[in-house]
């Protein structure tokens, strides 16, 4: 299991990166890999207001659709529109290209609240069973 | 099911196995106070010439469009059904209890519900058509609540011309949905108001619902409409109760519509009493995974055969539970069947040959009350006329020669008490059509 350490991570199994107040928020590659086959990734509109672990998008893959819940409270700076026609790249490259927004932070410090890698991975093993 | 009594053999068995002597010892835990000691007050076995001949005395009693001239409409229509719809509805392959979807063994199911959907798109003039719902004013209904989901907006705009009782439907989906609906205005000649469309629709407005042709049968400017909802960000949802009208009117689709919700029930399926009917649903490609219902794909097999397959099913109720796009709705398989049976049979100019006798009949007795016209816009078999005297006693006169009347609008809007909605199809003859209207004008 990829979980890189610099990053922070929700419960629901999203990730983001943040440097100078700007996120960069995709799903783990645990989440890839329990959706299976991504067909269809629902993005929000540049420009809209998200709330911490509220929805924001959603993920759809050939058995299931998912919620994408936000890691922190801001707004919307750009979205990954290659998803819109190449979503496989959320299953083969979550970290990287398959990355879903970048969003501007309202409060840095609302990252305290998630968990770093070692928690991740302990959560995954506790709660997941991984 | 089968009915077949019981044989004494067979219930000895069964008190054998219980370890009992009689049935009434099956009851012994009953106190006797409750128990009926008499026989159930019901009839007297009947032989079946017996059970065939009541049955017929109660029939003849009924009134019905088969035997009445019929100028009554505004969501129910009385046309031709071909006889080759029942004779294909009633193989055994397709007429179960319930659907069956599993690809490996529905194949004519699922290729003729695909053939239905593209009939249904094409109409339509939208991308998508789903496998079909309950009934018109379900599918509007469900129309609304996926507006809603699009604009992301809490107000709905609902004409003052969309059927009454779809109208009803509709507020009791959004009830305890924290949904708003607001009413539209209609102009003098029957169509919506667009100025008051465009005062209305903005940030928290977006979802508008309007039918075409209207309750009162006047054909809706749905390209005008189409416009200001385009322009404000909005999702324009098209109800339709007489599906024929899409056999000669423009596709709404094509017209700027979003979404189209109707009443399939023109399209083969019997009056019936008022069910079961078919929910039309179709909508732009755009918003496919926020359609409600199930929607069958064309696909190939793994030796590259073409095959169809449910598809987007991800985002149904059996599998997306609360979440998902509907879980009030369903599939009405056999009436689909039905009206995709008559669809094939009619053919494009079949349809449009049928939705033209239509509307030049209904001009035709349009022109012999001329006098009594409440609105002037266009119309396609439907027309809301000003009565001489009160609708119900109209109708009263026209049922002592056997006709049944329009639809006495008074029940619906109060301040049109005076005014009933007539409705013309191919079934009604232009001897009845003299004889309603010299009945009419008293």
């Amino acid at each position: 299991m990829n979980i890189p350490e610099q990053l922070f991570y929700t419960r629901e199994h999203e990730w983001i990166s943040v440097k100078d107040e700007v996120g960069t928020v995709g799903i783990t590659d645990h989440a890839q890999k329990e959706l299976g086959d991504v067909v269809y990734v629902e993005l929000p509109e540049s420009g809209s207001a998200i709330a911490a672990e509220e929805a924001f998008g959603s993920v759809e893959s050939v058995k299931a659709v998912s919620e994408i819940y936000a890691p922190a409270s801001g707004r919307v700076v750009e979205v990954n529109t290659v998803l819109a026609d190449s979503p496989e790249i959320l299953n083969q490259d979550p970290y990287g290209k398959g990355w879903i927004i970048r969003m501007h932070l309202d409060d840095t410090t609302e990252l305290h609240t998630l968990m770093s890698a070692q928690d991740y991975q302990r959560y995954l093993a506790e709660e997941v069973g991984e | 099911m089968r009915y077949i009594s019981l044989t004494p053999e067979e219930r000895k068995q069964m008190l054998d196995v219980l370890g009992l002597g009689s049935a009434d010892e099956l009851f012994r835990s009953i106190p006797a106070a409750v128990r009926l000691t008499r026989p159930l007050d019901v009839p007297s076995a009947m032989s079946e010439t017996e059970v065939v001949n009541y049955f017929e005395t109660l029939a003849r009693e009924n009134t019905s469009a088969q035997s009445n001239a019929c100028f009554l409409g505004a969501g129910a229509y009385n046309h031709f059904v071909p006889t080759v719809i029942d004779s294909i509805i009633s193989r055994s392959e397709f007429y179960t209890a319930y659907t069956p979807y599993q690809p490996e063994i529905s194949q004519g199911t699922l290729q003729s519900i695909f053939e239905y959907q593209t009939m249904i798109s094409q109409l339509t003039g939208l991308d998508v058509a789903n496998a079909s719902l309950y009934d018109g004013s379900s599918a509007t209904a469900e129309a609304a609540l996926m507006a809603a989901r699009v604009t992301g907006r809490k107000c709905i705009l609902v004409s003052p011309s969309l059927h009454p009782e779809y109208r009803r439907v509709l507020e009791t989906y959004v009830r305890n949905l924290n949904f708003q609906l607001e009413e539209l205005r209609q102009a003098p000649d029957g169509r919506i108001d667009r100025d008051s469309l465009e005062a209305q629709i903005g940030e928290n407005c977006g979802s508008v619902i309007i039918q075409s042709p209207n309750f009162f049968g006047v054909v809706e400017d749905i390209a005008a409409l189409a416009q200001v909802v385009k322009a404000a960000g909005g999702v324009l949802v098209v109800a339709v109760t007489e599906a024929l009208s899409l056999g000669l009117l423009q596709p709404p689709g094509d017209l700027g519509a979003d979404i189209v919700a109707g009443e399939g029930q023109s399209f083969g399926i019997p009056l019936g009493f008022g069910g079961p009917y078919l929910g039309l649903f179709a909508c732009r490609d755009q918003y496919k995974r926020q359609m409600p219902g199930r929607v069958v794909g064309e696909t190939v097999d793994s030796q590259g055969r073409r095959g169809f397959v449910l598809t987007l099913s991800t985002r149904e109720q059996h599998i997306r539970r609360e979440k998902a796009t509907s879980n009030i709705c369903t599939n009405q398989g056999l009436c689909a069947l039905m009206c995709a049976v008559f669809l094939a049979t009619l053919g494009r100019k079949g349809l449009r040959e049928l939705a033209e006798q239509n509307l030049r009949k209904a001009h035709y007795l349009r022109s012999l009350l001329a006098d009594h016209l409440v609105f002037s816009g266009p119309f396609f078999n439907e027309f809301t006329v000003r009565c001489p005297e009160s609708p119900e006693r109209i109708n009263e006169r026209l049922a002592e020669q056997g006709i049944i009347g329009g639809l006495p609008l008074g029940r619906y809007y109060a301040e049109r008490a005076d005014q009933m909605v007539v409705c013309v199809t191919e079934q009604v003859s232009r001897t009845q059509m003299d004889e309603f209207a010299r009945i009419f004008k008293g």
